[in-house]
């Protein structure tokens, strides 16, 4: 306290005799430069938000958001989409045995199939997506149970998982791999689809699995840990596998390039959903030629390995197949946005040129006047 | 400060080296001091090492935490990074969550290192310091370091040499044991002061030899009155001899004028009374921020409100899954079920700290930040720069820059800060005989031109480059000042030289204006006249009883002017070298035996020109009695000069602005006093040749014309003091040889003292006509603005003087209640005096007070000014510098008594209610733009004049409310006659009761306590020295700048920090509700879509910069707006920018925008298969992106700065994300972002995002500013604009207002210089106005209704149980509101306590005033009059009210 007022005085000057900065002996004159900056008379733009300059910034956005909007919807509408909810919660439901008495334990798998028609066809590739509602992969202690290291394939996490991943980090002493939550709630659900040819014969669709997980998780993220051999399973000796899972994490696929940690189905699911209701990209249908479409308008069975139970929550499950665009699936929200935003804006813009007609002049006068 | 030690050993000569007895004496009460420094009790005292630092290398981490967690915010954001550790409730990675505190916390380590590194620095500097410490070992001084130096050290000084501690002084090279010392370090005081030998060690014949040295000295313990030392010296032979505090040289003062001096060291260290006097900084809180600090509570309130939401929220979704859990909700780690309830409590610490960005950590800093670049910004204006004195602004208070801009009180003294304080003597009256020194007055009239001329010069010398110019000018000043300046400059380099021209510049309280003085012909023909009889008589030796009275009074008064002060003399030419004249007796008179050896009878009664008591005065005249003509040559010169002054005529001939032929000799001698009116008295009477010429301890010299150099015994000085209001001085008159008194005072005080003349004969009616003539002329020149003071003398009788002197001296030698012994003792001393004369002194107004105040007071403040001053010179200062209005009213209040002034202020307030009320449409229509809404009573035009006396009662307890209610409804209040006690607790009273914020203004020592009672204090580095400085917020070199401070600087500071601040919390919610929404689909889970880091360092480092240069940059009206417009300044009083709705629409505006930003991308990304942080990675940046925009909608100018902060901010955030999102496939847990941003990046749903978000959420807010623009545009707002006019238009719209700044009077004199009784031209104007204006029948009216009111208070106050004679003199003059008028009530005022001389009023006064009083009784009531005839003053009057009228629209 002392100290600092001390040292003021010093710098007022009256400390004659002191050699140094502190000095008062101050040759030059104290008077501060006269710039620009330090008189703060920096060449300046200074806008004054008025009915009358800000008019053509209202009609502007308007006239730009409108047609933008348009253009969103229309393009939105041009995506196809298909939902179908087998969860099984109506008597009525062909899934409604398999939702009620299965649950996480159970061992034998129970199969129902679905039936629905298009009544337009995809043209494209279609993306097919199963679709849960009610679940929150958000929760924070939910997003939170993985090991990331272990999931690129780090020896060391293998062995002993993150503490984050309790309480899904150890079983029976054994190292969980994958470790966590999120991986021990892995969507198991096994889709099928068949196209019931007008002649009567059931066509099993090709479902493409590779290809639909991001690159840089496929290829950067999610390794699989480097053991003695190519054998995955002696790279994954004395780990166990998770809770609820039925499989070891080794015999998720036969592929093995889609097994492991690098399982594409696996990495989907651990890139956790952003709402409750979601949906994943389960498998891709690739377009076959120029010529038919992807998926021709007719009748179509959803065969469904039903693993998954989501009753307890009141969860849904969906299958969604979908064409896409350069602004990715359905959803024609944006398309409105735009225009309504636009619309307000030509329309405040309107009340605005009204208010300066009437009001602008008075505003203007008075100033000048005053 | 080069020296070598061979030399100082040479000095050594005795060997003899005794060490005193060690006396185990308990050190309870004072100190004990021996030679040398390395003894045992002298170990226990300070050391003379200061350590200023705080922390040392080791302490420094943990004593500086520790200060810091003084803070709550600290604590607070410390608390929330802890609890990030615990793993059920964390949020973050713990370690993540550090981050921001730490990052705040070390920039104010870093902050706090390097000042204490500079305080080091600086200690070390001192410490090292060089001075000769006497060596007991080696006998002889010996080069030593400061921190060597210990208590009981011999120190040996030169000249120009700084004290290293406080030094008791014991020897000196001066012949008479004198010391000259300059003390601006400690109280600011430039002038020189002498300090004294210890007596016993003058009368040593040798050089004083520490060796031989074996005195114990006793003093008090240090304490850190600088004023005060008290102590005594015991000598071997047991004798003591008290100590007082001219005895000792404090640290930190320069030696001066004085070749060496040797003293002991008394107090070292911390324990000197320099260091003891440095009170830290004060800390103060603007009011901006008290209002801050509310809403950070509120946004506090926010948090628990949104976290205990969450948690209510998350444990109700718990709840509703029953008992089977959903295969989400993940267990604890511990793989125990979390009951909802625990849940719940666990998420209700986690939403803390997720939501912990709500209570913005960074808010403290940038302010901090902010705060400082306003403070350079305000410090490097060069507009507050005075080139004069070199100085420019100084911003001591960091952090109350807002404040500047909200002031609404302005509390001013006006001595020194409206005026001058460059004292130039006017007039003066003798024996009831008036001198008006015309000559005098158009000389100076001439030198106001020559100023102006002066700065037209140097503007038109701006086109040279600055530097050189300003180069040239200071060396062109050195030149001159060198040969003014002191001989102790040994070295020539030109810094010292300029420090030295400032120095003296300082020192001399002596403009050119000052040092030539005109005398009155009349009068120097008298003074010249009686020196010549006096000279006769001498030689002829008569009595000089003899000398007509009058012409001895004139000799006496300017011999009282000359020697009736402190002024110390002397002459720069040559080195400081007195003949060794020396008296046997040495005065002042100390002992008893030293009186009796001194005025033995048998010397009394010798005759008066052989006492050999008077033999330098009888040496130095006596050989000029033959030829007094001859002998000197000064006297020589002015008799000559005298007679060709006359020669061309008496009235144009003897006019001479600066006669050169004089200047060479007479400005040879330099006064250096303690006050500025000091000087212009020593001045004034070296113009009638009664010149000063010598100062020493015991003697003063005068030179007098004919009678050559009389030297005056100088027995006593009484000093000036604020309760006494006067100085004396005892002297023995060489000439009569008499023991005269002579008094210097107030006039109040002075005429109290006076001898009652005696009764019947002609000498007594003499006397009494005198004494009411003299009454007369200094009322007259309190009325002129002139201060007054009285000159008297008294002659006692040896016995009388004898008699007083026992009980001085007993007094002077007590130690405890010394000063209050002395004051009773010169109490005695003065009384029964005989009135010499009057004078009248000017202290001219500053440049441009009268405009500062117009535009301040138009601006919304209120302006008080306090003053010491007597009432009718501050009524007049008042006038001039148009703190009062000519067509005010004023209320004046004067009492006697309690009761009185509880009468006075009921009546008052009365008269205020009755008066304003009745015509209230009236009022509302002539000052719109003076009532602050903020104030429910109307300000009317009115004035408050209250002095001392009446305000010590006013502010009892009792009556406060009243004064109060009183003095807020007048528009201006003069408090005269005020102690600094009263000053302050006017301060404090109007502070704490009115709750508004007030400024303090003073210069002087004063004005300190008001200035630390107020919001904000200003000192005025002006004359007075630096202690007003030292206590003030800010220091201007002059009050003029007051303007621009507070119109330009308080209004950006304010409007600056008060947006930031509003844009910090709203950005802050805004981003936090992002989250809060989030929780709506996540289950409450605490969970948040954006990322941690963003999370942590959005505010930090994404979006800190922008805000950070609108705070310090944006302007939102130009400075010439600012100044054109005073009333602009409102907005600031009026706390617009920043009310507390504000913050709540801010908030509002906040969960919009927020909603916009989250539910936009919500619906645009609902139902696919974005993840968590691919969806909040946009919603982050579109967060950004509107915040950032949202700034751009507040900010009001802008420069690339504000372009390139915002790109940097943009492309910071982007790179940052880039980077940190390509950095680590499986590090940052949870959010893994890898490869996010450039997944956005590439997706063009992104850029649409970006797009529309922004527009929706800024739509509501830019549609509201472009309405508010048009349809309810503020004052600011048409500031604006007319910033945006063309120059050309600007300038005739601000034309108009210009008039009404008063910037008309600057090319006129200010009031009181028009020559002659303004009080006719006032009545010619008001004669005029009288005849144009066509409502006086409504101002008769008025008057009528006031009479009545008038006359009823008499009774009134009857009834109430005063005694008659109590003069209750309200002056409220009806409508008569021509304030000048008051000079025939003056007399009545003014104390006068012969009730005879009161009574019937001068008659000049009522000669000039009469007619006006009845003219102006029409004045208030002519709205609107075309003031044709109108004197100066108020000619532009019709301008001002156009233009009120026009500001009505504006407002």
């Amino acid at each position: 306290m002392m100290a600092s007022s001390y040292s003021t005085k010093e710098e007022d000057g009256h400390q004659s005799g002191a050699p140094g900065p502190g000095g008062g002996v101050n040759a030059k004159s104290r008077k501060p430069d006269n710039t620009a900056f330090k008189q703060q008379r920096l060449p300046a733009w200074q806008p004054i938000l008025t009915a009358g300059t800000v008019l053509p910034a209202f009609f502007i956005i308007g006239l730009l958001f409108i047609p933008i909007g348009i253009g969103l919807y229309v393009t939105s509408n041009n995506i196809k989409e298909y939902e179908i909810d087998y969860t099984g919660v109506d008597m009525s439901s062909p899934c409604f045995n398999c939702s009620q008495n299965y649950s996480w334990n159970s061992t034998k798998p129970c199969r129902c199939s679905v039936s629905f028609s298009l009544d337009q066809p995809f043209e494209s590739n279609v993306f097919m997506y199963y679709g849960l509602s009610n679940y929150y992969q958000n929760h924070r202690r939910y997003v939170k149970s993985r090991d990331d290291s272990q999931l690129n394939g780090n020896l060391n996490a293998l062995k002993d998982p993150s503490k984050e991943c309790e309480p899904y980090r150890m079983n029976d002493g054994l190292p969980i791999a994958p470790c966590g939550a999120i991986a021990n709630s892995l969507f198991n659900d096994t889709l099928e689809l068949y196209y019931n040819d007008p002649n009567g014969t059931k066509t099993l669709i090709k479902l493409v699995k590779t290809g639909i997980a991001w690159w840089t998780d496929k290829h950067v993220k999610f390794r699989n840990p480097v053991g003695d051999g190519s054998n995955l399973s002696a790279v994954f000796q004395g780990t166990t596998k998770p809770v609820n899972w039925q499989k070891y994490v080794y015999q998720l696929d036969s592929d093995p390039d889609n097994n492991g940690f690098i399982n594409e189905d696996l990495i989907v699911w651990m890139r956790t959903a952003a709402l409750p209701t979601f949906r994943k990209l389960y498998r891709i249908i690739e377009k076959q030629g120029d010529a038919t479409p992807t998926l021709p308008r007719g009748n179509y069975t959803l065969l469904v390995t039903y693993n998954y139970p989501v009753r307890s929550f009141e969860g849904r499950k969906r299958m969604i197949l979908s064409t896409i665009s350069w602004m990715g699936g359905k959803n024609p929200f944006l398309g409105i946005a735009y225009i309504t935003v636009g619309s307000v804006c030509f329309f405040l813009g309107v009340v605005l040129l009204i208010i300066h007609h009437k009001y602008g002049s008075r505003s203007n006068n008075a100033d000048i006047s005053s | 400060m080069a020296r070598e030690s061979g030399e100082a050993g040479a000095l050594k000569s005795c060997e003899v080296r005794k060490r005193t007895k060690r006396k185990s004496k308990k050190e309870s009460k004072s100190r004990v001091v021996r030679a040398g420094g390395a003894q045992e009790p002298h170990k226990r005292y300070a050391n003379n090492k200061i350590k200023t630092t705080k922390y040392t290398l080791l302490s420094f981490l943990p004593k500086n935490l520790f200060e810091q967690f003084h803070r709550f915010a600290n604590v607070y954001f410390v608390f929330i990074a802890l609890l990030n550790f615990v793993p059920v409730v964390k949020a973050f990675q713990p370690v993540l969550a550090l981050a921001p505190v730490i990052f705040i916390l070390s920039v104010t380590a870093i902050k706090d290192l390097w000042e204490d590194y500079r305080r080091h620095r600086s200690d070390t500097e001192i410490n090292h310091m060089d001075c000769l410490v006497y060596c007991q070992s080696q006998r002889r001084y010996v080069e030593k370091y400061w921190k060597q130096v210990r208590v009981g050290d011999f120190v040996r000084l030169r000249c120009n040499e700084i004290l290293p501690a406080d030094v008791l002084l014991l020897s000196s090279s001066d012949p008479d044991g004198l010391c000259h010392i300059e003390t601006a370090t400690l109280d600011g005081e430039s002038n020189l002061k002498q300090r004294q030998v210890v007596r016993r060690f003058l009368d040593l014949d040798c050089e004083f030899d520490p060796s031989k040295y074996d005195s114990v000295i006793e003093c008090e313990k240090p304490n850190n009155d600088l004023g005060r030392f008290r102590g005594y010296i015991i000598h071997r032979n047991g004798k003591r001899d008290g100590l007082n505090k001219d005895n000792l040289l404090l640290r930190g003062c320069t030696i001066r004028n004085t070749e060496e001096a040797v003293g002991i060291v008394i107090y070292a260290g911390h324990e000197t009374k320099s260091m003891l006097n440095n009170n830290g900084p004060r800390y103060k809180r603007s009011k901006l921020e008290r209002q801050m600090n509310i809403d950070v509570f509120w946004c506090v309130i926010i948090l628990l409100v949104m976290c205990l939401f969450s948690a209510i929220g998350h444990g109700l979704w718990m709840f509703q899954y029953g008992e089977t859990r959903p295969v989400f909700d993940v267990l604890s780690p511990g793989g125990t079920d979390l009951s909802p309830a625990l849940s719940a409590v666990y998420l209700f610490l986690t939403m803390i700290i997720v939501f912990q960005v709500l209570i913005p950590i960074s808010l403290f800093v940038s302010i901090e930040i902010v705060k400082i670049c306003q403070v350079y910004i305000i410090h490097q204006d060069v507009e507050l720069y005075d080139e004069e004195t070199d100085s420019h602004l100084q911003c001591r208070a960091l952090n109350i820059t807002e404040d500047l801009g909200q002031m609404q009180y302005i509390f001013s003294d006006k001595t020194g800060t409206l005026t001058e304080n460059k004292m130039v003597f006017r007039r003066c009256a003798v024996a009831g005989i008036e001198y008006s020194h015309d000559a005098n007055a158009r000389r100076l009239a001439m030198y106001q031109e020559l100023d102006s001329e002066e700065e037209d010069c140097t503007s038109h010398g701006g086109t040279l480059p600055r530097r050189d110019s300003t180069g040239s000018h200071q060396s062109a000043r050195v030149v001159l000042r060198s040969q003014s300046t002191k001989s102790h400059r040994r070295t020539g380099s030109r810094a010292e030289a300029k420090r030295a021209s400032i120095l003296s510049k300082h020192t001399a309280f002596s403009s050119p204006m000052e040092k030539d003085v005109t005398p009155d012909p009349q009068l120097l023909d008298k003074v010249n006249d009686c020196a010549s009889q006096m000279e006769f008589m001498r030689l002829h030796a008569q009595p000089l009883a003899q000398l007509p009275s009058e012409l001895s009074d004139i000799i006496d008064f300017f011999v009282a002017l000359a020697i009736c002060n402190t002024v110390v003399v002397s002459s720069p030419n040559q080195p400081r070298q007195k003949v060794r004249m020396r008296f046997e007796l040495k005065s002042p008179v100390k002992t008893i035996e030293d009186f009796i050896k001194r005025f033995t009878p048998s010397r009394l009664t010798s005759g008066s020109n052989s006492s050999s008591s008077s033999s330098l005065a009888t040496r130095s005249s006596a050989p000029r009695a033959g030829s007094s003509l001859l002998s000197s040559p000064s006297t020589e010169g002015t008799l000559l000069r005298l007679e060709e002054e006359k020669s061309p005529g008496p009235l144009e001939g003897s006019f001479r602005p600066v006669p050169p032929h004089s200047a060479s000799e007479e400005a040879e001698l330099r006064y250096e006093a303690e006050s500025p009116d000091e000087a212009a008295l020593v001045y004034a009477a070296r113009a009638y040749k009664c010149a000063l010429v010598g100062r020493l301890p015991d003697q003063v010299t005068v030179e007098l014309p004919h009678l050559g150099k009389l030297t005056f015994e100088l027995l006593h000085t009484l000093g000036f003091d604020s309760t006494r209001k006067r100085m004396s001085v005892v002297v023995r008159h060489p000439l009569t040889d008499e023991i005269t008194v002579y008094t210097k005072g107030a006039d109040s005080v002075i005429m109290d003292l006076l001898r009652p003349p005696t009764s019947d004969d002609t000498k007594g009616k003499r006397q009494r006509k005198t004494l009411y003539k003299t009454q007369n002329y200094l009322n007259l020149y309190a009325a002129n603005g002139l201060r007054t003071l009285c000159i008297a003398k008294k002659v006692l009788s040896k016995e009388d003087y004898a008699a007083w002197l026992k009980s001085h001296l007993a007094a002077e030698t007590t130690i405890q209640g010394r000063e209050e012994l002395l004051f009773e003792s010169a109490l005695r001393l003065e009384t029964d005096l005989q009135l010499l004369g009057a004078t009248g002194i000017e202290d001219r107004l500053q440049d441009g007070v009268p405009e500062t105040i117009a535009s301040l007071r138009k601006a919304g403040l209120q302006i008080w000014v306090l003053t010491g001053d007597k009432q009718e010179t501050a009524i007049n200062i008042a006038y001039a510098c148009k703190l009062l209005d000519p067509e005010e009213e004023i209320i004046t209040l004067n009492a006697d008594s309690q009761e009185a002034c509880a009468v006075l202020l009921e009546e008052s307030l009365h008269y205020i209610r009755s008066k304003f009320l009745c015509d209230a449409p009236e009022q509302a229509t002539r000052a719109p733009q003076d009532d602050p809404s903020s104030l429910p009573v109307l300000v009317h035009r009115l004035g408050l004049v209250i002095d001392g006396r009446t305000l010590a009662y006013a502010l009892d307890r009792s009556l406060e409310d009243r004064f109060l209610a009183v003095a807020r409804s007048c528009r201006s209040v003069l408090c005269c006659r005020s102690t600094p006690l009263q000053k302050s607790m006017v301060v404090k009273l109007v502070r704490n009761k009115l709750k508004v914020m007030t400024l303090a203004i003073g210069d002087g020592a004063n004005d300190v306590s008001m200035i630390q009672v107020a919001d904000v204090g200003v000192g005025i580095s002006g004359q007075e020295g630096m202690q007003a400085v030292m206590a003030s917020d800010f220091a201007l070199p002059r009050f003029q700048y007051l303007q621009k401070l507070l119109l330009v600087h308080g209004h950006w500071c304010y409007s600056r920090l008060a947006n930031m601040i509003l844009y910090f919390f709203y950005k802050n919610a805004m981003f936090v509700a992002l989250i809060f929404w989030y929780q709506f689909y996540c289950g409450f889970s605490g969970s948040a879509m954006i990322d941690q880091w963003f999370l942590i360092f959005f505010n930090l480092m994404f979006s800190a910069f922008p805000q950070l240069i609108t705070g310090t940059l944006d302007k939102d009206v130009s400075a010439e707006t600012l100044q054109d417009r005073p009333q602009l300044y409102m907005s600031g009083q009026n706390s617009e920018e920043y009310k507390p709705y504000m913050f709540w629409m801010n908030m509002i505006d906040a969960f919009y925008q927020s909603l916009v930003c989250f539910f936009i991308p919500y619906f645009a990304y609902s139902d696919s298969d974005v993840d968590l942080f691919t969806w909040g990675t946009p919603i982050t940046s579109l967060a950004l992106f509107t915040i950032l925009l949202h700034l751009g909608i507040e900010t009001k100018t802008w420069t690339w700065l504000n372009w390139a902060s915002i790109a940097f901010s943009v492309a910071l955030f982007l790179t940052i994300a880039l980077c940190y999102n390509a950095s680590c496939p499986s590090c940052y847990p949870p959010s893994n972002p890898y490869w996010t941003i450039q997944r956005q990046l590439a997706n063009p749903l992104f850029y649409l995002l970006c797009l529309i978000t922004p527009v929706a959420a800024l739509l509501p807010r830019y549609f509201y500013r472009a309405c508010q623009g048009t349809l309810f545009p503020g004052p600011v707002q048409l500031g604006r604009q007319l910033d945006r006019l063309p120059p050309e238009a600007r300038r005739s719209a601000l034309g108009q207002t210009k008039v009404t700044g008063g910037h008309h009077f600057a090319s006129q004199p200010p009031l009181y210089h028009i020559p002659g009784f303004f009080c006719n031209h006032g009545a010619e104007g008001y004669k005029k106005r009288e005849a144009s204006t066509d409502s006086a029948k409504e101002g008769v009216g008025l008057s009528g209704g006031t009479a009545t009111a008038e006359g009823g208070w008499g009774p009134d106050a009857k009834r109430s149980g005063l005694p008659p004679e109590v003069d209750t003199l309200l002056y409220l003059q009806g409508d008569a509101s021509d304030g000048r008028s008051y000079a025939n009530a003056a007399v009545a005022p003014s104390g006068f306590s012969l009730a005879d001389r009161a009574t019937p009023p001068p008659p000049f006064t009522q000669h000039e005033c009469v007619p006006l009083t009845t003219a102006a009784t029409c004045v208030q009531s002519a709205p609107g009059g075309e003031g044709l005839g109108l004197p100066p003053s108020t000619a532009t009057r019709p301008e001002g009210r156009t233009a009120d009228s026009l500001e009505t629209t504006l407002l």
